[in-house]
């Protein structure tokens, strides 16, 4: 890693740690309903849309709501592709989506992944991205944090029936937690050089004479929420590499913090409302521990670069290895360089963001398992948003559990036992998305259309299809982007690999919720082991690591193990 | 069922109308007033035309003038309507001979130069569009474009110098030439 890498890195995890606390502070506010300025508002529109506030819901009602609420959205972003072309805001008369990647489209947006079998700029109107994928943006980070919250009070209350209202706290989150920071964003983006006009695509001669269409549109808009809400579907194909998406490293380097910033606040809000601030802190020192390691190791192979390309530049003089240690800059933008480039490929899929200023196909074998692994452990380092802390909680319980078997107690964690029922949820939450990953990557392998669409010859060949599916089933949304997704099959298989590793997770989730919040509390004692400090750091770091990634081991070892030991035996 | 049915659908009815109509009209009408060149795609324009964007790539084949990252957008490179980069993993046979490619066209267009091509002269950019090269990859062509226009290399290192930006308040990112900008203030100077 080189001098510039770590400062970067230092300073990233600084100003993170100093947002992130009284982030979450205002967070608790607000899904408190304890905003003073917020309450005439949210009377109103409770009024109107027939919403009684003070309806404490139990966890089914809750889930129930929460799909019906994600299945409106399908249903709209489906529509709006299908019909865009008779729509208003379709200056390049943008034709109508095809029903397979509309399909995808709209399961992509609504389940906070943003999985792109299509380009953007040559693919949907200014309507669609705006009114289907923008909203939901919102809606699906919006549904991704009263999930979490909905979780932490299922630990926070005692012999309670419900676990809040839905309805009340999906607009809490959308108005007074993701609006107001997007539109500082939106508006800072578009300051530094994102593009935000409704204009038909605008062509300029060039130097030498020839013509060049430059793709507009309401961009930093979207741009913000997509960052803020870790949703990651790009305006434009080339996402966050493309200038008008990401001008400059300051605007990188905002994009990056923007995807952390609510998944750290959460961490801060459990403690709040759990009613000890070292339950966040430990959760929060975890996540950022796995962080730190992920980031040295992507940045230094990314660093190292490609050895098959250290003699092409070569000069006349045989001692030249420029090319070599300038890293590998294949697929990436000069002004990120390795640094920022190998860094965001960190965080994106750390959390469930998935927007990519670098294109991670033509990262380096181990550069690129980076990314992959980091979606394998089912995003829970920072994580998406609200996603990322209720997997690591669900981790938490079960460290919890395996602890209680080794001390030979009744598990319990915030004064809730952890009994059969807990541990049948957590099970279904952790064991879901790696069935569907390798399932789903085990079809795409058997069957001729999955191998049709493969880029690259070989490992890598096989790394793309199981990113896809990890990526898909995780809801992270990134690509070994090489692959041809954009087909009836991939369409169908990673359409149905999001669904249910978005609502497979969910439903448990909330599931475990609600059995939680019915429980006693039962006091502290000398036999009970603290879930805090570093012995449970370390042991919660050791119970992601070893259950996130043995199920994918072998996996791992046919693509980027495969591919790093030969890239490096070639001469 | 019927009593989540009425707030479902207002509420869904009511936030898409705010986050995907007022928000994104909100955004564009202060963008528009506030940063207007922003907000428009950063044009350049001469004599009262736009010559390209400042901050997307534009394809230079001439040898007078500076060259920039390989482009891997299709149909054809620096594709501003069709952003993409090439995906072409390490191991790919294609990788490398896009790369030797590279390296011939460079050193057949300046066949004294037989220092070190730097990497990002050889491997395709992310967006297709990248418009900014290293002061090294320019350096490397300051020669040829001096040639090409009866120059002393002196004065092409000097623009260079002059064009070149360092990291983003001296912590982020890489230092950079803007490619389009650098030949547009060759025309300008030396015709």
């Amino acid at each position: 890693m080189t001098q510039h890498a770590w400062i970067l890195l230092g300073l990233y995890l600084t100003i993170l740690l100093l947002l992130a606390k009284p982030v979450g502070l205002y967070i608790v506010r607000v899904m408190d309903g304890r905003l003073a300025f917020a309450t005439r508002i949210d009377n109103a529109v409770f009024h109107l849309c027939g919403i009684r506030r003070d309806e404490e819901m139990g966890w089914l009602k809750y889930a129930l709501a929460i799909i019906l609420f994600n299945a409106l959205g399908l249903v709209a972003v489906y529509a709006l592709q299908r019909l865009q072309l008779w729509l208003p805001l379709n200056p390049q008369a943008m034709a109508n989506v095809t029903p397979d990647s509309a399909f995808n489209t709209a399961v992509s947006f609504v389940t906070n992944t943003n999985w792109q079998g299509y380009g953007g700029e040559a693919t949907m109107s200014y309507l669609t991205q705006m009114l289907g994928l923008t909203v939901q943006n919102f809606l699906s980070a919006a549904t991704g944090i009263v999930i979490v919250i909905a979780l932490i009070r299922g630990f926070a209350r005692h012999s309670a029936a419900g676990i809040g209202n839905a309805w009340a706290d999906l607009f809490r989150v959308t108005a007074w937690i993701l609006l107001p920071l997007s539109l500082v964003f939106a508006l800072f983006l578009a300051s530094q050089g994102v593009i935000q006009n409704f204009a038909a695509y605008q062509d300029v001669t060039t130097l030498e004479g020839s013509s060049q269409t430059l793709a507009m549109g309401p961009v930093a808009s979207q741009e913000a929420i997509k960052m803020i809400g870790t949703n990651g579907g790009g305006f434009f194909n080339a996402n966050s590499a493309h200038p008008y998406e990401n001008p400059t490293p300051l605007t990188n380097f905002i994009q990056m913090l923007a995807i952390f910033l609510i998944p750290g606040a959460l961490c801060f809000v459990f403690g709040r409302m759990v009613g000890d601030m070292r339950q966040g802190w430990t959760v929060f020192v975890a996540m950022t521990v796995l962080f730190v390691v992920f980031a040295i190791g992507a940045m230094t192979f990314e660093q190292q670069g490609n050895p098959l390309l250290a003699n092409v530049g070569a000069g006349g003089t045989a001692m030249s290895t420029t090319a070599l240690t300038d890293g590998n800059l294949e697929g990436k933008e000069t002004r990120f360089g390795i640094a920022e480039s190998a860094l965001f490929a960190t965080i994106t899929t750390a959390a469930s963001c998935g927007a990519v200023n670098a294109m991670h196909d033509s990262f380096t074998p181990l550069g690129g398992a980076v990314p992959l692994v980091l979606i394998q452990l089912g995003e829970v380092v920072f994580g998406g948003v609200g996603s990322g802390l209720y997997g690591m909680l669900v981790f938490a319980v079960l460290a919890v559990f395996i602890a209680g078997l080794m001390i030979g107690r009744t598990p319990e964690y915030l004064g809730k036992k952890i009994e059969a029922h807990e541990m049948k949820m957590t099970s279904i939450a952790i064991l879901v998305t790696p069935l569907l990953v390798l399932l789903g990557t085990a079809i795409a392998v058997m069957s001729e259309a999955g191998r049709a669409g493969i880029a690259n010859p070989g490992a890598h060949g096989f790394a793309e299809i199981l990113y896809a599916l990890s990526s898909a089933a995780n809801n992270n949304g990134s690509a070994f982007a090489g692959l041809s997704a954009n087909t009836p099959f991939y369409n169908g298989l990673l359409g149905i690999a999001m669904w249910f590793g978005r609502f497979g997770v969910i439903v448990p989730v909330l599931a475990m919720a609600g059995s939680l919040a019915a429980k006693k509390r039962i006091p502290v004692s000398s036999g009970t082991l603290p879930t805090h400090g570093p012995l449970f750091v370390t042991l919660l770091i050791g119970v992601v690591l070893l259950v996130g990634l043995l199920n994918y081991v072998p996996a791992l070892a046919l693509g980027p193990v495969i591919e790093h030991l030969l890239l490096w035996s070639v001469k | 069922m019927n009593t989540l049915i009425r707030p479902a659908i207002s509420l869904f009815v009511l936030l898409s109308a705010v986050t995907g109509l007022l928000y994104p009209a909100v955004v564009t009408g202060v963008a528009q007033t506030a940063f207007p060149t922003a907000a428009n795609g950063s044009l350049i324009v001469k004599d009262g035309k736009p010559v390209g964007s400042e901050l997307i790539g534009q394809h230079f084949t001439e040898p007078k003038y500076l060259w920039g990252r390989p482009s891997a957008t299709g149909p054809m490179p620096y594709n501003a309507a069709a952003s993409s980069g090439s995906n072409q993993g390490p191991l790919n046979p294609a990788l490398v001979d896009a790369a030797k490619g590279r390296a011939e066209t460079l050193r057949a267009a300046d066949p004294g130069n037989t220092r070190p091509i730097p990497i990002e002269l050889l491997t395709a950019s992310a967006s297709g569009l990248d418009p900014h090269i290293s002061p090294a990859a320019a350096d490397y062509q300051a020669e040829r474009v001096a040639r090409a226009r009866g120059l002393d290399a002196k004065t092409v290192h000097r623009l260079i110098i002059s064009h070149t930006e360092g990291r983003d308040l001296g912590l982020f990112g890489e230092a950079r030439v803007n490619v389009l900008r650098l030949n547009l203030a060759l025309d300008a100077l030396y015709g």
